[in-house]
This record gives C-alpha cells, structure tokens and sequence, in this order.
C-alpha cells in the first residue's frame, strides 16, 4: 500500500474547560496524523472527550494549547472569521441529530452551505442535485425534515456535509440516534464516500458495529488518545 | 433559496405567536396614529392659520370688544394691506350639545382675506344682498341635514333671544385642512339688532382680522398697532393668527402633552411585546444558529436573520395599523367633528408611524442577537436534539 499523504496534523494537543473555580482537563497533549482518503473512528466512554476534540479539529472550538493543522492550514492560528470561512470550505459535518433546519426543505438544506458561495443559482442547483444523488434522495428533495425518516434526514445531512466538496468530513455519532438498518445505509454511504470519492472520515461512535466499517480506531480514554481500548467493554 | 425566504418561513413557524404579535403591533399603531391625529387635530386650526393675517383683540381679553371706529385707523397704519372685523355670536342650535363655531363678520372684507373658504359665485351673490343671511361649512351642513334657503334658528347666549338666519351659502375647504364646519353671518345684522334694542355692543366689534403685506413684519406691524391705541380708552393686542389661535389651546395645553405621553407609551409596551416574542424566538433557535455558524455563516448573518424577523413581523403589523388608520380616523372624525372640525390623518403620522415600527423592530432584535451571536458553538450545538 503506498502511503497516503496525512491531511490532518495534531501535536500536543490540550484542552481544558473550567467549571466554577474547578479545572477539568479534556484533552491532554494529543497527538494525531491522518491520512487523506483515512475512514478513522473515535471511540471511547462517555465525557471522555470524543466530541471535544472532533470540534477542535472541525475548528469551532478552541484548544488551549498545540497545534492543528489540515490540509498545510495552522487553524490554530485563524482568527474567528478566517475560522469561520475556512470552516465553510473544508469541513462537512454530520451530527446525531442529523440537524436540519426544520422550515428548510432538503434541497434548501443541502444549498445552505453554498449560499456563501459565489456559486450561481444554477451552479447550486446542479451541486445540490448531485449531492442528493449520491445519497440517493433525489426523489426527496422538496421534502421537509419532518416528512423524512431518521436515516433519511441522516443522509439529507451527509448531502449537505459533502456538496461543497470539503477536505474532510466530521461525524458525532452519526447513527447514534438510527435503528439498525438506517444504520447501514449511512455508514455503506460513508464506505461509498470514502472509497469512490476519496474523502477523509473522522467519525466518532459508540457503536463498535460502525467502528468496524473503518479503516482505523482509535481510542480516547480520560483525555489520553490510545490505538487500543484501555479497558474492555 | 434566498435568505428572504427563511425570514419568512422561520417568522410562521409559531403561526399563533406570530399572529398575536402582529396584532399587537397594528393594534399598537392604530392607537399610536390615532392619538397622534387627535394632537394634530387639536392644532389643525393653529396650522391652517395664515402668516400674513393678524388678529387685533382688546388687551384686557376677548371677551371685551373694540370700538368699530379703529378700522379706519388700523388701516391708515404702515404695512396694513386689508381690515375687516367679526363678533363671536356663540349661539346655540336647539341643544348646547350641538356646539359649533358661530360668528358675524363683514363678509366682502372677511372672506378676500379667507381665500380658502369658497363659495359658488350664486350663493354668494344672495348670501350678499340678504341682510339675514348665513353661510355654514359643508361638513356642518351635513352634519344637520341642512340645505340651501333653511331658516336656522340659533338662541343667543352672549346676545339674548332668539335669532332667526337663511342659510344662503354652503362653503367648502379649498383643501382638507380648512375648517368646514364654521357658520357666520353678517355683522350689520346683528349690530342693527342690538343698536334697535339700545345695547352695549352697539357699534363695537370682538376683533379686527387684518391682512399685512409680508409675513416678515407682522411683529412691526403688531407692535404699530397697538403703540397707536396705547393709552386709549380700549387698548389693544395685536397678534399672528396662528398665535391667537394658539392662545385658545394653551389652555388644554397638558391634556395634549398627556396624550403625546400616552402614545409614547403605547410604543413602548410594544416594544417590550415584541423583544419578548423575539426573545424566545432566539432563544428556541440558539441550536440552529449554532448550525448556521458551523456551516461558516457569520454574526450579522445570524444578527440578519434575527433582524430580518422582527422586522418582518413588526412591519406587517405597523402597515396593517397605518391602513387601519385611515378608516378609523375617518369614523373619530365624523364623531368628533364638533371637538375636531378638521381630523385628518397627516403624513407626518404616517412618518412618525413607520419610524416608531423600525425603532420597536431594532431595539426587540438587539438582545436576541447579541446573545446569538456570543454564545460557543459547541455550546450552542450541545443545546439540539
Ligand atoms: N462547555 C463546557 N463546559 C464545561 N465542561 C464541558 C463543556 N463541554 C464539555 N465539557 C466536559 O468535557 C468533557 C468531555 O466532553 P465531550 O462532550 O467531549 O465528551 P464525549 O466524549 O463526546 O462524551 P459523549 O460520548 O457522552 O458524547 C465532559 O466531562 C464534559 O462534561
Ligand atoms: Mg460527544
């Protein structure tokens, strides 16, 4: 196997939240590097920080001290707006909850992120067409949120993460809240994106049945990032 | 899509919510306008006064007349242009309810220098040469049912009994802020009257109307005026009709500051009823404006459509209100007409109005967004679900 360029660089990193007068640490001196085209999950127990350090490198939080770089980009470094844009070009989210805008059909929802776009309104519509095809929602798209199932509003979400053709994709248990089969279908789409589309998952997740459809798992316990589970469960 | 659209979709999501604000704020703007109207009405007579017409009054008060013998004086004074000369007659029609504005005055004199007031050449003509005759507002004669060539008795309150008149003329405005329901007659009728039954009034007028060349010397023509009665037997007080108009309001002058006060208030009650919805608006929205964020919108996008909201919902009231105006002020009006001859709707309410709706809009979506736009988005995004 020829190595991959790593996309995603963490050095040191740390991250600490204050309760009252109490310091929590969350995240302490991590180090990561994946690979571009790199399906990883992120497992662990609850609180131990999974979301927290998916959010540092999804740059909408953060870190107290070290270094994130992705894609030759310090984000790090970024001020709040150049955050914000970067985030606009290189980060597809999928969250538990799917997190639609409930007055938004799907097609609208999918266009969301390309409203800050120089893209035409016909260009749009062609990205959002194609992103609804690939998750095999085209017949759906003048449908709301709340006429959708679960896995579909899911894959509304995977769509919307992927039209603006990002460099990696964040997902926070992104069937935590699915039954089986709706499951499957979103994480055989995620294999799809990663193999056919050559994207780069990082993908939190309590269920070891999706850990395994990933190339890699990496464990988070108390804080401390480890190729293998601390303790069984 | 356009974000105009989610404004408007995210602004029905609570249809009922939606609805009660709106009505809120139409209900607190047709108040607003027609509290605003009732001020305007109760100056309509200052600012439908003349820049160029004086008053010349008694100095001690209104209710002591002027020897008729001046007018030929005030004519002879420097920047007099025309003088003529009425009597409040202060008569009443069957009932004191029916109040109206009833006076004699000289009419060929009177009404060159009233060019607002027009009457139909015909009517003039006989109202002319009929020594009983009587002209009386359009709205006024409506008001009775009256027409042309009625005897209209009025019972004399300041001038004892009962005095008979022909309605010859019917005037009408020459434009929606003249007074259409004053009634006068001729001042020779009513002091042939009087002189018949050997009265005080005799021979004396309640003031004299004059007309000045320019507006920029009535107050060197006001002062001539009265140095030249200074120390006579009746001196006088010479004013701007707008100032002698204003004198008969400075009375009510707190009952107008209370109501100016109370549309103030109406306002701000709005205000807070609007800040309030928009407040849990935002406040259920926190874990979408989180999305937003991460999807890389910026603060004024949230701070837009939070904005875009509430001006969206206040305006639609505040247009309702301002359309709803109309109407209402015309059925005040017609009610009123006797208190507020003139009540109309002036476009300075309608400003005041639009201006009032943008400042509730603002001020109810600062809040909401200020908070939206501070809170972490992975605070925000923890809230969903
Ligand atoms: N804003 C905050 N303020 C204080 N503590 C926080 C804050 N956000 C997270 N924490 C704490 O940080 C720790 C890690 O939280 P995080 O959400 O990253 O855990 P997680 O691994 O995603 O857990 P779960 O599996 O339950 O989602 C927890 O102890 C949590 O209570
Ligand atoms: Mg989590």
């Amino acid at each position: 196997m020829n190595k991959k360029p790593i996309i995603v660089e963490i050095r040191n990193l740390c991250k600490t939240y204050q309760r009252g007068s109490q310091l929590i640490p969350v995240l302490q001196d991590i180090d990561l590097d994946i690979d571009e085209g790199e399906f990883l999950a992120l497992m662990g127990p609850s609180g131990s920080g999974k979301t927290t350090l998916l959010n540092l490198v999804a740059g909408i939080d953060k870190a107290d001290y070290g270094s994130i770089r992705i894609g030759g980009v310090e984000i790090t470094a970024l001020a709040e707006t150049e955050l914000a844009a970067w985030r606009a070009n290189n980060v597809g989210f999928i969250f538990q909850f799917y997190n639609l805008i409930p007055v938004l059909t799907a097609f609208e929802n999918v266009e969301l992120p390309l409203l800050l776009t120089g893209l035409s309104k016909g260009e749009r519509r062609t990205h959002v067409e194609t992103a609804l095809r690939v998750v095999n929602l085209a017949d759906r798209m003048d449908h709301y949120p709340g006429e959708l199932s679960g896995g579909q509003q899911q894959r509304v979400a995977i769509a919307r993460a992927v039209v603006t053709d990002p460099t990696i994709l964040v997902a926070d248990e992104p069937t935590g809240d699915l039954d089986r089969d709706s499951a499957n279908d979103v994480l055989e789409l995620m294999e799809r994106l990663v193999h056919e589309l050559g994207k780069t998952i990082i993908m939190v997740t309590h269920d070891p049945r999706a850990a395994h459809k990933a190339h890699q798992i990496k464990h988070l316990d108390k804080g401390v990032l480890n190729a293998h589970p601390q303790a069984d469960f | 899509m356009h974000i105009l659209k989610l404004i408007f979709k995210n602004s029905f999501r609570h249809k009922l919510r939606t609805f009660l604000t709106i009505l809120g704020v139409t209900v607190a703007i047709l108040a607003f306008g027609l509290l605003r109207t009732v001020v305007s009405a109760w100056y309509a007579g200052v600012e439908a006064s003349s820049a160029t017409r004086l008053v010349t009054r008694n100095a001690v008060s209104l209710v002591f007349p002027l020897p008729l013998s001046y007018k030929e004086k005030i004519r002879q004074i420097e920047g007099v242009k025309g003088v003529s000369y009425g009597t409040w007659f202060g008569g009443i029609y069957i009932d004191e309810k029916n109040f109206f504005a009833n006076y004699s005055m000289e009419p060929r004199t009177y009404l060159a220098m009233y060019p607002e007031i027009i009457i139909p050449d015909d009517q003039w003509n006989v109202f002319l040469r009929d020594r009983k005759g009587a002209a009386a507002g359009k709205k006024l004669a409506e008001r009775f049912g009256w027409k042309i060539g009625d005897v209209i008795t009025l019972k004399g309150t300041i001038f004892p009994g009962n005095w008979d008149f022909v309605l010859d003329a019917i005037y009408k405005g020459r434009d929606d802020t003249v007074d259409e329901t004053a009634f006068f007659f001729h001042w020779d009728y009513l002091n042939e009257t009087l002189k018949k039954a050997g009265r005080s009034w005799t021979d004396k007028v309640g003031w004299f109307l004059i007309e000045i060349e320019d507006p920029d010397i009535a107050a060197e023509v006001s002062l001539r005026i009265d140095k030249n009665f200074k120390n006579s037997l009746a001196e006088t007080l010479t004013e701007t009709e707008k100032a002698f108009q204003l004198s008969f309001i400075s009375m009510t002058e707190a009952i107008v500051i209370a109501i100016r006060l109370v549309s103030f208030v109406i306002i701000f009650i709005i205000m807070a009823v609007v800040a309030n919805t928009m407040a849990m608006t935002a406040r259920e929205r926190i874990g979408e404006y989180a999305i937003f964020k991460t999807l890389g919108f910026r603060s004024f996008h949230i701070a837009g459509l939070i904005l875009g909201e509430s001006l969206f919902v206040t305006m639609l009231g505040a247009v309702l209100g301002i359309l709803l105006t109309f109407p209402a002020a015309a059925l005040f009006g017609k009610e009123l007409s006797q208190y507020f001859p003139i009540f109309n709707v002036e476009r300075e309410t309608i400003v005041l109005d639009i201006i009032a709706a943008l400042v509730v809009a603002f001020v109810a979506a600062l809040f909401p967004a200020w908070r939206a736009i501070h809170i972490r988005i992975a605070d925000g995004l923890r809230r969903v679900g």
